[in-house]
This record gives C-alpha cells, sequence and structure tokens, in this order.
C-alpha cells in the first residue's frame, strides 16, 4: 500500500525544511518531493548497519553479537573509564540529547556535541557580544539587503535561498529576489558568489581585518582605513557599508569561513559588533548558518539542563565548561580521554588525524545507523534507528525554532533512546550506584 | 614540481549527500579531491592526475580538480577524512582545530588514493 | 494518603484564618476537612503555615531564557550544586537551569508559577523547558500584542474573528492566558522602529496600541479566560512612562469583567512608574499608580521589584531591550519572531550607588506599601529582569520592616530620599498581607484560586510551613529571621508530597502545565482560519500543519475549559 506523508521534516541540515511529501510503499520509502538533493538522499536511505558487532582489538574483523551484548560490553567499558567521552549527537533529536546528558552526569563524563568543529566558536561569541537575530521568517518578509559571509547556501544549505532568504516572496519584499542586494563575502568565488549582485573577495584568514575596516568606517573614520583591508579595496569597503546602512532590513548569515579560519570566535564576536553597531542605521541581524539539522538542539537542550551549550565537564558532579579544555578535540589531542562514545556523528571522519589516532588507542563504542570513519576506530557498533525518519521527536532549525518530526517508517532497528536508557541503567548497576 | 599553497577546507553538496553513505566510492569521488584554479593547475598537471597534500601533520593522496573559484594559491578539499589528515590540530585553546589556512605543498604522485577505510587503518 | 499539618499558625486570608492554630487535613493530592486516625502527622509546633506560593510572572522557560543562558555562561557559573541522590545538577543564579528553577521555588515554598511570555512559534520550545521542571505546577502566556492576525482583526474590528484566533492561539502555544507586550511596538521594531504611545498608527496595519489592548480586553471576557490581559505598558523603560501607564490602566473602564477578578493586570509596575523627563530628573511616580489603584477595582499590578547585584533583563520588548544595551554597552541578544512579535535579552548589574537603581528600587516598594489593598499588588520581581526570584524573601522582608527599609537606605544613592516617597513610609505588611501577595491574590489575578493560594477543602494540597512562630517574633526588628525563613522553608508539600523538609529537597514530582481550552463557535474559526492559512501559506516560514504544541510536550495537562460558547458546569 502506497500513502504520502505531507509536511514532514527534512533531518539534513539546519534549514530544516518542513515542507517534504515523503511516499510510503509497504514500510518502505520509494519517494520524496520537494527536499533538495541531499536531504532526498538522506530521506531516501543509504546502506545501513544491520546488527551489532564488537570486535577484541580494532585490527580484526568486527563479528556480530546480540544488542545484550552490545550493551553490556558498552556499558563496561564506560564503566572502567575514568575519563569518558560522549561525542555527537548532530543527527540525533532533542529526545537522545536528554538521555546523553543523563549519562553523562551517572558517569562524570564530558559530553561535547559537533559544534566543537562547527559553530563552537559562534557560540563562545555570543558569550561575549550576544546575537541579534530572528526567525527566517523576517528575513524572508523584510529583507532588502542579505549577506552570506564564509558561508555557501548552495552547497550547505541549497533550500535556505529559496525558502527563508533570496528568492522567496514576502510581505514587505513582495519582488522576492528582484527586491533583494545579496552580498557575498568569501575567499573563493563559490556558486552562492557567482549568483550574488556583489562579491566581496577577501583574502584567506582576513576576514576579522575586513569587519574591523567595515566598523571604522561605519563609526566615521574611514581615514584610518587603508586602501586595501584584507585584500579588499577601500572603495569597495565603503561602498558595502553604505549598503548596509541604507538597508530597510539586513540579514547577515554566516558560516564556516568564519569560524574555522585563523580569529575564530573573534571573527563572529567582531561581526555580531558589526551587527549591533549597525542597528544605529537600519534594523540588522545576524545568524549562523548551522550545519545538521539538530546541531542547534543539542546546544538548546544542554543549556536549559547545564546551563552551558556544549563541551561539558561532569567529572565535579555538577557541569563545568570551558572548550579549549573540556572540548573533544583538546581531549582527544592531550590523550586525556580513556573511552570515548561516539553517537550521531563522525569523528572518525571530522576530526584531524591527531583526534583520530588517540580514538584508535582506546575504547570507543560507536551507536549510528552507518557505517562511517568512526566505525573504523570503534571495538562496539551499536546501529540505532534513523532519527527524524524512524523516530520522531524534536530539533531546532538554525533561528532557534523547535520542531517536531514525523515518524516515516517504523524502524526495525532499537532507538537511540532505547540503547542510551538501557546502557545508563547497566552503567548504575556496576558503578554500585 | 611542487607548488605552495594555503589549504582551505569545507562542505559541498556532493559530499552532504554521500556523507551517510562513507564506504561508498560516490562518497570517495566527493570527497578525496583538492580543487586548484587552471593557473595552478597547470603547474602541476592536469585534472585527474593524484596529487600528494603535504603539511607539516600529515600528507594524503588526493586527485586534482579545476575550479576557477578558488583564487591564485588557494587549494580546497571537501570536509572528511582526506582533508583531516592534513589540516591542523591546535584549536588555539577555543576547541575549533585549524580546518582552514593551513600552510601546503602540493605535488603529483603515482600513489593511489586510499579508500577510507585503509586511510583511517594509518591511526591504528 | 492521609497527612495532618496539626499545630500551625495558619495564614488563609481567603477563608478568614489569619495566624490562628488550625489543623490542615490533606488527602490524595488535596485539602479536606478531616482524614482518618491514620493520617501521618507533621506537627508544624506553632509555626507559619500558608498555601504554597503562586507567581504569576517570573521568566522560567523558553527561548529567550535559554538565550540568557547561551550568552551569560558567568552567570551559569554561579550557584552550581552538584547532582545529589535525588536532585540533578544546579546552575546560575539570573537564568538557573530547569532544575534549579524548580528546586529553589520548592525550597522558598512556591507550588506554582507562570512564565510570563511565549510566542506561538516558539512555544514548543517553552514547553520542552517547563516539562523538565521539577515539582512546581506551571502554565505559560502567549503573547498577542503584535501578532499580525490580532492587528488585521483588530483594524477590521472583527471581534469573533480576534476572539477565535485567540482562542486557537492559546490551543496553537498550549497558552494560559493573553500577554501583551508593548503592543504594535513589536511589529514596528521589525524595522528597528516603536511606538511612542497610546495613539501612534503601526504602519501598514493602521491600529493604536489603545486600540489592540481594548479589543484583547473585550476578546478576553467573551472567552471568558481565567486570567484577564497580562499588559506590559507601552514606553517601559523611558522617564515620564507614568503617564503612559495611567492612559493604559484607564483603558480597563471600558470593558467589564465577566469573572471575579480585574479587566486588566499591568504587570511588573517598577519598570514603568517613571516620572521625570530623562536620566537626570528621573523619579518615581509609584504614588501616582498607587493613588489609581486605591480609586479602582479592575486593574491589579505587581512590584518586579528590584534587586541589588546582577539580573538579566530579557522581553519581548525588542526596542526597549535595544535601547538598554546602547545604554549600557552591554551584549545584547535579538529574537524577533516573525509574524508575532519581538524580544530581547540584556544582562544588567543593579547597583546601589546608582541613583537611576536607587529610585527604582524604592518604586516596587512604594507601590506596595502605598496600595492599601495588598491584592491589587502581586510581589514579583519580573525574574530576572528585577532581579532573581530567590530574593523574594529579601522583598517580603522589605515590606515587613520600615527599620530594614531605613538600613537600606542609609546605603543607596542619596537621591532616592528626594525623588522616592520611601524614606516617610513607614507602613509595615503582615503575615496576613504577605499570603495575599504571594498567595491568593496571585491566585486569585490568574483566576485559579478555586484551587490554588489558599487551604480551604477541594483545593489542591500544595502548602508550606516556615520556621517562625508569629507570637513570638517582631518582623520589624527581626527581619533577618524573616528573610532567612521564607527563604527556606521547614516544608512545601505539593500535592500532599512532603517535596522540602528543612530547606532540602526531598522528592521531585512532576508538576502539572495548565493551559486554557476557550470555545468558540466552530464556524468562527472556520471563516478565521481562511487568514491563517494565508498567512503561513506566504508569510511564515513554516507550515500550519507543523506549528502547533502537539501533545507530547504537555504531558502533565491541566486544561481549563473557557469559551464564547456557554459550558454547563454540572
Amino acid at each position: 500500500m502506497t500513502t504520502e506523508i505531507t509536511d514532514a521534516l527534512c533531518p539534513f541540515c539546519g534549514c530544516n525544511c518542513d515542507d517534504i511529501t515523503v511516499v510510503v510503499d509497504n514500510n518502505r520509502i520509494t519517494g520524496v518531493k520537494h527536499a533538495c538533493r541531499v536531504g532526498t538522499a538522506k530521506i531516501m536511505g543509504h546502506h545501513r548497519i544491520e546488527t551489532p558487532m564488537m570486535r577484541a582489538d580494532k585490527k580484526s574483523e568486527f563479528k556480530k553479537v546480540s544488542y545484550d551484548e552490545a550493551i553490556e560490553g558498552a556499558a563496561r567499558m564506560l564503566a572502567m573509564s575514568k575519563r569518558p567521552l560522549l561525542y555527537g549527537w548532530a543527527s540525533a533529536l532533542c529526545e537522545v540529547h536528554k538521555k546523553g546528558i543523563l549519562l553523562a552526569e551517572e558517569m562524570g563524563a564530558i559530553i561535547d556535541n559537533t559544534a566543537t568543529v562547527c559553530h563552537g566558536p559562534s557560540t563562545l561569541a555570543v558569550h561575549e557580544k550576544g546575537l541579534p537575530s530572528s526567525t527566517l521568517g523576517q528575513i524572508k518578509n523584510r529583507a532588502d539587503v542579505v549577506v552570506f559571509w564564509g558561508s555557501n547556501p548552495v552547497h550547505a544549505h541549497p533550500r535556505h535561498m529559496g525558502r527563508y532568504s533570496v528568492f522567496t516572496k514576502g510581505f514587505f519584499q513582495e519582488k522576492g529576489r528582484r527586491g533583494r542586494k545579496v552580498i557575498v563575502v568569501d575567499v573563493r568565488k563559490t556558486e552562492t558568489a557567482s549568483m550574488a549582485d556583489e562579491f566581496v573577495q577577501v583574502q584567506q584568514g582576513s576576514d576579522y581585518l575586513v569587519i574591523s575596516a567595515m566598523r571604522a568606517i561605519l563609526s566615521g573614520h574611514a581615514d584610518v582605513v587603508p586602501d586595501s583591508a584584507g585584500g579588499v579595496q577601500k572603495e569597495q569597503l565603503v561602498k558595502l557599508v553604505d549598503t548596509l546602512k541604507g538597508a530597510k532590513f539586513c540579514g547577515i548569515f554566516f558560516g564556516m569561513g568564519l569560524t574555522q579560519s585563523i580569529s575564530r570566535y573573534k571573527n563572529i564576536d567582531n561581526a555580531i559588533s558589526l551587527t549591533t553597531e549597525l542597528n544605529s542605521f537600519t534594523k540588522c541581524v545576524i545568524m549562523p548558518m548551522r550545519g545538521h539539522y539538530n546541531v542547534a538542539g543539542f546546544g538548546q537542550v544542554c543549556s536549559w539542563e547545564t546551563g552551558f551549550a556544549t563541551a561539558v565537564d561532569f567529572a565535579r558532579g555538577a557541569p563545568y565548561y570551558n572548550p579549549g579544555e573540556t572540548a573533544a578535540n583538546d581531549l582527544l589531542m592531550r590523550k586525556e580521554t580513556d573511552a570515548a562514545m561516539i553517537i550521531a556523528g563522525d569523528a572518525g571522519a571530522h576530526f584531524p588525524a591527531d583526534s583520530v589516532r588517540h580514538l584508535a588507542k582506546i575504547p570507543v563504542v560507536q551507536i549510528d545507523p552507518y557505517w562511517n570513519a568512526t566505525t573504523e576506530v570503534s571495538n562496539i557498533v551499536i546501529p540505532v534507528a534513523v532519527c527524524g525518519i524512524e523516530v520522531e521527536g524534536t530539533a531546532y532549525r538554525m533561528d532557534g525554532v523547535s520542531l517536531r518530526y514525523r515518524k516515516m517508517i517504523e524502524p526495525t532497528l532499537s532507538t537511540d533512546v532505547e540503547v542510551l536508557e538501557r546502557i545508563t541503567e547497566r552503567v548504575k548497576e556496576l558503578r554500585g550506584v | 614540481m611542487t607548488l605552495k599553497v594555503n589549504l582551505i577546507t569545507g562542505r559541498t553538496i556532493d559530499q552532504g549527500v554521500t556523507i551517510e553513505n562513507k564506504t561508498s566510492s560516490d562518497y570517495q569521488e566527493a570527497t578525496a579531491y583538492c580543487e586548484l584554479n587552471s593557473k595552478n593547475l597547470e603547474i602541476l598537471g592536469k585534472p585527474g592526475s593524484n596529487v600528494r597534500v603535504k603539511t607539516r601533520y600529515g600528507d594524503v593522496v588526493v586527485k586534482l580538480k579545476e575550479n576557477n573559484g578558488n583564487p591564485d594559491s588557494i587549494a580546497f578539499i571537501p570536509m572528511g577524512p582526506w582533508a583531516n589528515a592534513v589540516v591542523d590540530p591546535d584549536t588555539r585553546g577555543c576547541g575549533m582545530p585549524g580546518f582552514k589556512g593551513i600552510p601546503a605543498e602540493i605535488e603529483v604522485t603515482k600513489d593511489k588514493i586510499l579508500l577510507m577505510k585503509e586511510l583511517i587503518a594509518r591511526y591504528k | 494518603m492521609e497527612l495532618l499539618i496539626k499545630n500551625g499558625s495558619v495564614y488563609d486570608p481567603v477563608n478568614g484564618i489569619k495566624g490562628d492554630r488550625t489543623d490542615i487535613s490533606i488527602r490524595d493530592g488535596k485539602i479536606v476537612d478531616k482524614v482518618s486516625s491514620s493520617a501521618s502527622v507533621i506537627d508544624a509546633g506553632g509555626r507559619v503555615v500558608m498555601a504554597g506560593g503562586v507567581d504569576a510572572h517570573s521568566h522560567i522557560a523558553g527561548a529567550k531564557v535559554n538565550m540568557g543562558r547561551i550568552m551569560r555562561p558567568e552567570d551559569t557559573r554561579l550557584g552550581i550544586k552538584p547532582r545529589t541522590k535525588i536532585t540533578r545538577p544546579c546552575t546560575g543564579y539570573t537564568v538557573p537551569n530547569v532544575y534549579a528553577m524548580g528546586y529553589r521555588y520548592a525550597q522558598m515554598g512556591y507550588t506554582t508559577v507562570f512564565e510570563a511570555a511565549q510566542a506561538i512559534m516558539k512555544a514548543r520550545h517553552t514547553h520542552e523547558e517547563l516539562e523538565e521542571i521539577p515539582i512546581i505546577d506551571k502554565g505559560a502566556l502567549t503573547l498577542f500584542g503584535s501578532n499580525w492576525p490580532t492587528m488585521d482583526f483588530v483594524r477590521e474590528k472583527n471581534m469573533d474573528k480576534l476572539a477565535a484566533y485567540v482562542a486557537w492561539g492559546l490551543l496553537a502555544s498550549r497558552g494560559f492566558g493573553i500577554k501583551c507586550v508593548n503592543p504594535g511596538g513589536g511589529e514596528m521594531w521589525g524595522f528597528g522602529k516603536n511606538v511612542t504611545g497610546l495613539d501612534d498608527v503601526v504602519p501598514n496595519f493602521e491600529v493604536t496600541p489603545r486600540e489592540i489592548i481594548v479589543s484583547l480586553m473585550k476578546v478576553n471576557e467573551t472567552l471568558k479566560l481565567p486570567h484577564s490581559v497580562h499588559l506590559h505598558c507601552n514606553n517601559l523603560g523611558k522617564p515620564g512612562n507614568y503617564r503612559t501607564t495611567l492612559a493604559s490602566m484607564e483603558l480597563a473602564d471600558q470593558v467589564r469583567a465577566r469573572k471575579d477578578r480585574q479587566v486588566l493586570h499591568v504587570t511588573h509596575v517598577t519598570f514603568n512608574c517613571w516620572g521625570g523627563t530623562n536620566w537626570g530628573d528621573f523619579e518615581s511616580k509609584a504614588d501616582e499608580i498607587a493613588n489609581y489603584l486605591n480609586n479602582c477595582d479592575n486593574v491589579t499590578t505587581d512590584m518586579g521589584q528590584l534587586i541589588f547585584g546582577s539580573a538579566t533583563t530579557m522581553t519581548a520588548d525588542g526596542p526597549v531591550q535595544y535601547a538598554n544595551a546602547k545604554l549600557l554597552h552591554a551584549k545584547w541578544a535579538n529574537g524577533d519572531v516573525e509574524l508575532e512579535d519581538a524580544s530581547g535579552v540584556v544582562p544588567i548589574f543593579y547597583a546601589k550607588q546608582v541613583s537611576i537603581h536607587a529610585i527604582m528600587w524604592a518604586m516596587g516598594l512604594e507601590l506596595a506599601l502605598l496600595t492599601k489593598d495588598p491584592y491589587k499588588v502581586l510581589l514579583t520581581t519580573d525574574h530576572p529582569n528585577g532581579g532573581p526570584f530567590v530574593n523574594y524573601p529579601e522583598v517580603i522582608a522589605l515590606l515587613m520592616s520600615n527599620k530594614k527599609r531605613q538600613e537600606e537606605i542609609k546605603t543607596l544613592h542619596a537621591l532616592v530620599n528626594d525623588r522616592t516617597k520611601i524614606p516617610g513610609i513607614t507602613r509595615e505588611l503582615d503575615f496576613n498581607d504577605i499570603a495575599v501577595m504571594t498567595r491568593v491574590g496571585t491566585a486569585k489575578v490568574l483566576g485559579l484560586l478555586d484551587t490554588k493560594g489558599h487551604l480551604g477543602a477541594g483545593s489542591d494540597a500544595d502548602l508550606s510551613i516556615y520556621d517562625i512562630i508569629p507570637d513570638q517574633i517582631d518582623p520589624s526588628i527581626e527581619h533577618a529571621k524573616i528573610k532567612s525563613a521564607f527563604s527556606s522553608a521547614a516544608y512545601t508539600i505539593k500535592g500532599g508530597e512532603i517535596v522540602v523538609k528543612d530547606g532540602e529537597i526531598t522528592a521531585t514530582p512532576a508538576g502539572r502545565t495548565y493551559w486554557v481550552d476557550a470555545t468558540v463557535p466552530e464556524e468562527q474559526t472556520e471563516i478565521m482560519m481562511k487568514d491563517i492559512r494565508h498567512k503561513f501559506k506566504n508569510y511564515y516560514s513554516m507550515n500550519l500543519a507543523n506549528y502547533a504544541v502537539q501533545d507530547e510536550y504537555v504531558t502533565h495537562p491541566e486544561v481549563i475549559k473557557a469559551g464564547a460558547i456557554p459550558v454547563e458546569v454540572s
């Protein structure tokens, strides 16, 4: 029997598109409408890990085991650890995050999420300067100037420009694309840049300098700006500042171009200051382009449960937070972690070699629907149902709007929540709590 | 011939499409390459040749690709295990490794591109 | 399960008990006339017994509260407490984590708290946090004051559609009542502008704040909602704003209450009873507001008392937060919600030697002490805007002791003497007044007096025992003991269960979430929904089918029925 699920939500990127139609035939997804290529690929599905697996040492082959055995093994591994790390979470629902934080509390573990290699620095900047932002509909209805800084939505958020920021029409933006000026600031002339009205090409690693120059111009001190700053001609910067000042509503979206280059969170700190200062002239908001569909949700849940958005260390029984000390890569590079649980995120693929090298030396349990680079360094692998497709629950869009994901098909494997609950119970028993 | 570049890594749509399918050749196709503009590329060879990208943190073999959106001496590798074999692990005290802006050297090689499994096996 | 509280000095104003030695009987979570001889017994030993505290205005959950946490790790690092066998870890002072919210309220003897503002579009987030706040019952007021449908229906003068929208909005947000923040200003902040008074016209929508407030009050009564319209006045945070506040209060005369309560609740008056024309001639006009309250019976207020030290301001009043950030050079979060409202979060430190802060400190106290009837002024700090709720005992002590106030005044900027009436006010409130301002009055203002705020049979078995024996203490002199006793309840009982003993948490049951299900004729909803569907099709960034809060987010609901259709109650 074929059924159609309408208003389904896409569990891939931080756009969290909620207008997807999914065709289901006998508990199999056979068609996806309205989603982009990336979303379609995720919803249509890939090869899955079909059964739990274990191996004694990481160079040998995996053996298929039961869920009971894998969970017992995982619990023993974690219970014996003195400095466990629970990492990942971006591709899982908030209901999973809550279980993860509870497990971290029980064990005195460190819990960190993929924001650490994504918008972690943005959070540090928010600590310094706040975040003048809005929901995406404000951009859709009002923005006549849209800036993408170090972000490339054509590749990373394919429907962002269509649904929220550029091509869409809105109440005060009846003309859609024609009513908006689109500015792209980037190192490379990306596909997004090719579609822009203006491309500002900065020298790699010079964003801080360029933003500082713009702030100087904005505050009436163009005289101190040299002829060229960060590879951008002063004339272009003056024109750019004029455009931003003259906007009715300006939306700035930023990505890894700012968070991952040399000045890290200081880039964002500076960009937020620029945004705040622009509000003396116009309405201006700024928003991080969040990568995975619920990387933002982990930050929300972790904040309301622990007070800190990520990189929380429970070793003292109470939350302690200091990225640079308690973030996943710092711990791995210092070889401080003595066991890791990697869930709904692929540290093996997305951490630098040094971190993966340490993961390859310590006991690792992986909880994930898919075989990935982390699987290659794991001792125990527990496959789970796919959140947002086979499991319903909550995720937060890049603008902080919370959405409930529908179940599209019935799962055939255990869910993250079930697995974490069982591990937690067993860890408590083993630790004699 | 060795080309000195400034290496950046990042997301692409094909990397996104294949991200949950990392054992596939599609994923390797989507991530195990290095983009240069045609002027830089010509110094090394032809698109499609294998190159070794070396930084002080490691080295990796990927395929050469042309992208004229890249300014001179900027090389781009999509995020993933191949890129991460050579990025800067230092978080500079804020949790974020150096995924962009790594000094690198690129040279043509006859060596083959390692499969994801083989690449990770190097760390064991 | 039966419990008998013996020998307490009970303060239960609504039942006429003013400190008399009375026994309270509890069975199955409710207060009953008597229990069997097998009931467990707590001997109160003459100590003060009151109904569980009820807070009608506090920012405890949702997007802006969490933004406060995210942008203020320095605040999270205050008040850190490791987990225990019973409790989860606690963090934060002005923006505590969800667990600390519940524990700390319970430790003060509070058992019911209402979040003061949620946008419908972000209500799911509010409920996610409310679900995780342990022990206390709770609910959330829903923002309607700048919503496009509100303004459209007000312009069309179509009160049927507006009533249908409010009913639908409460259902969609699982909300408890109508919150109206700087009406019209939330929309104008979308382009960085604001309204300056009740009669400014909101561009594109062609309505005035005056029309919005009156219309919302009208439909509030048509729908017979338990609570009245809950108003955060225009011009908040601007010297001279007491005039706007008084003019807003007068609007209540245009509408007749359909329930036994006020027509309008004007909230956190500390922030809108300001005289003067600038920061130089800034002065308190709390006496003018008190004077108005003394001569009217359709408006209630709450203090929004300022507490010296760290606070985090958070409000749907986006423009005032931008102004704050600019004035203070402070970090600034802004959180506009499309088609609905604005919001902002800004940290602040209230200092005794800053004249403005010293004068503001006096305002809340003046309001409470110059208003004769304590039912008209509820005790709040507009947590965490005036200061964190954990300081309620400080406010109680200030209200009960002129000596404490005079001691405090000596430490403040001298202008507190010239620009406020506080030095000359000698009134001292008694335990009965405090029970009104923190229990009965709040429950009445919320429309929950049936089951909350008092100790009569049939009421929820929520109560607190404080380590004070009334006839052995002079609160005026021993104000430190008063503060200490109210900070740390000897017992807090929630739904018949002991949740706090000697100030420590003993159990963490889940509280319930109150929301209002207001019915309107179906055809009225259908006509209104045409407009809503149009807005989702064209302007919202999400689909209508994914908008409303699902039942999964309200696992312990307490639904209050209301509506335009007469509901027969047997």
